[in-house]
């Protein structure tokens, strides 16, 4: 059963068409990856799916709800939806724990000690059990972003959106936070996932997406996008990536 | 003969010295220390000052102070909102209000609401209130702009975490964006609270009675008395008390702030 609906998304930034139609279809459980060069409207497509960023037309249904719809409750609809940002956006005046306590209980209005145990369930779950009295200014960009993973947890969400989840850390952080996304991966979480990480989209992704220019080039199993692709432009974009040195192999 | 780098280095600094001895010294002689002493420093004047000066003025000034700095703030706290509105009209409002009483003297303002408020509407306030509602009045215009630019000073990411977690755009602002936003903006905001202990001087016009003098109109009522300046020395030794703890607490802030900045940014590098 698909639990994320996209079809004939269109998004301009003024006169910047970043999405030119844009349908996806995600099956529950699946791990979507969008690559893509900069630019290419990757990370605007992940923001119009808990609409950060309202589309110009086309709708995004999630779980059955259709998101785009102005009479549905956003703030609602948005509970299924976890987000992992780039920057993490810790609460930087809050502890750990807070930080994955404040929106469930001010949100999904569960008490603390219930906030507390789940909270504390989805730290260990990061690798992150001890570090509740730490305030994100004392971890590291890998331990901030494992405890953002874990914010959006909290919330028990349908659906994990990732946007370039690892690109702001140091080279040897990013392996503790991709080991993450993997553990929920394998227990069944739904996710997208913006990234770079080519090993990553090819041993996780049950789907492969290339975008360039606000369109989807070219879509399927990671073996095929990423081991044999039919479009040049894909083929262009991935000797770039696998092979930065410029090197021939 | 050219000067070594040395030798005029010695020169430059030796002139600077003999300026400041020869200017003491002049000073010193030509001053009249007897008249001075008396009309500045007379201390049997001060003696007569003490304990009301502390127990009636500098407590007033105080408590005007902070009642004014808290009504301020609130109010400065609801314009800073109404200038970051989607709604047009709240925001010409606040824009209006801020122009206003940032362009026009504190002095005005007391005048204005003192005298002008009670005959127009025909209420009465009590003279504690109004000098309150009088202070928070002006200091509320400067912390508007204070607080307005602390909410904009908090990355956009924070809000858009929030968000994402299911919050409305006022839970948002009430949980994550304004406690950060008072973080960013405390060290200015003591600085304000300095400024409005010293406006807390011009509410005198307003007629206060014996027990509600603050500094400025306690040292001006008994320097007529003692025909002496010595009172207003000593008011201003006490409004002194009063603003140099906070400007130090304000520096300690800034500190404190730009440290933990810095600390965020060496962990992340």
């Amino acid at each position: 059963m698909s639990v994320v609906e996209i079809s004939g998304l269109h998004k301009s930034f003024g006169s910047l068409q970043v999405l030119r139609g844009i349908d996806l279809t995600v099956e529950r459980g699946d791990v979507v990856c969008i690559i893509g060069p900069s630019g290419s409207g990757k990370s605007t497509l992940l923001r119009c799916v808990n609409l950060l960023e309202q589309p110009d037309s086309g709708q995004v249904t999630v779980d059955g709800t259709e998101l785009t719809d102005p009479d549905v409750d956003i703030d609602k609809a948005r509970r299924r939806l976890g987000m992992v940002f780039q920057s993490f956006n810790l609460f930087n005046h809050l502890t750990v724990l807070d930080n994955l306590t404040i929106a469930q209980r001010k949100v999904l209005g569960r008490n603390r000690d219930e906030a507390e145990r789940i909270a504390r369930q989805n730290l260990e779950k990061v690798g992150l059990a001890g570090r509740e009295r730490s305030l994100p200014s004392q971890l590291s960009g890998g331990q901030q972003q494992r405890a953002a993973i874990a914010r959006a947890l909290s919330m028990d969400p349908q659906v994990m959106l990732f946007d370039e989840p690892t690109s702001a850390l140091d080279p040897e952080l990013v392996g503790d936070v991709l080991g993450v996304m993997r553990t929920l991966a394998s227990e069944g979480m739904t996710m997208l996932v913006v990234t770079h990480e080519m090993q990553f989209a090819r041993e996780v992704a049950d789907t492969v997406l290339f975008m360039d220019g606000g369109v989807v080039v070219e879509q399927g199993p990671p073996a095929q996008v990423i081991g044999a692709p039919t479009q040049e432009r894909t083929r262009t974009f991935l000797a770039r990536v696998l092979n930065p040195t410029g090197d021939n192999p | 003969m050219a000067l070594t780098r040395r030798q005029r280095r010695t020169a430059i600094r030796g002139t600077q010295y003999g300026v400041l001895v020869i200017v003491v010294l002049l000073l010193a002689f030509t001053a009249n220390w007897r008249d001075i002493q008396h009309g500045f420093f007379d201390l049997d004047a001060a003696r007569q000052l003490f304990p009301d000066v502390l127990s009636v003025a500098l407590v007033n000034t105080v408590l005007y102070t902070v009642k004014g700095f808290a009504f301020g703030l609130v109010l400065g706290l609801i314009l800073a909102l109404m200038r970051l509105s989607s709604v047009p009209p709240y925001r010409w409002i606040a824009t209006g209000y801020i122009e206003f009483f940032r362009g026009v003297p504190a002095l005005l303002v007391f005048l204005a609401f003192g005298f002008g408020v009670p005959i127009a509407f025909n209420i009465r306030f009590t003279t504690g209130s109004t000098v309150v509602v009088a202070l928070g009045l002006v200091g509320a215009a400067y912390m508007a702009e204070t607080i307005r630019a602390g909410i904009q000073a908090v990355p956009k990411g924070q809000l858009e975490a929030a968000r994402s977690l299911g919050m409305s755009q006022f839970r948002a602002m009430v949980w994550i964006i304004i406690p950060q936003a008072f973080r960013i903006v405390l060290p200015p905001l003591t600085n304000e609270l300095i400024l409005l202990a010293k406006d807390s001087s011009l509410i005198y016009l307003l007629g206060l009675t014996g027990s509600e003098y603050e500094l400025t109109k306690f040292g001006r009522d008994a320097m007529n008395t003692v025909q002496s300046m010595t009172p207003l020395i000593v008011a201003g030794l006490c409004y002194l008390i009063i603003t140099i703890p906070l400007s130090y607490l304000s520096r300690y802030l800034e500190r404190r702030t730009s440290g933990e900045t810095k600390q965020g940014l060496e962990v992340m590098a």
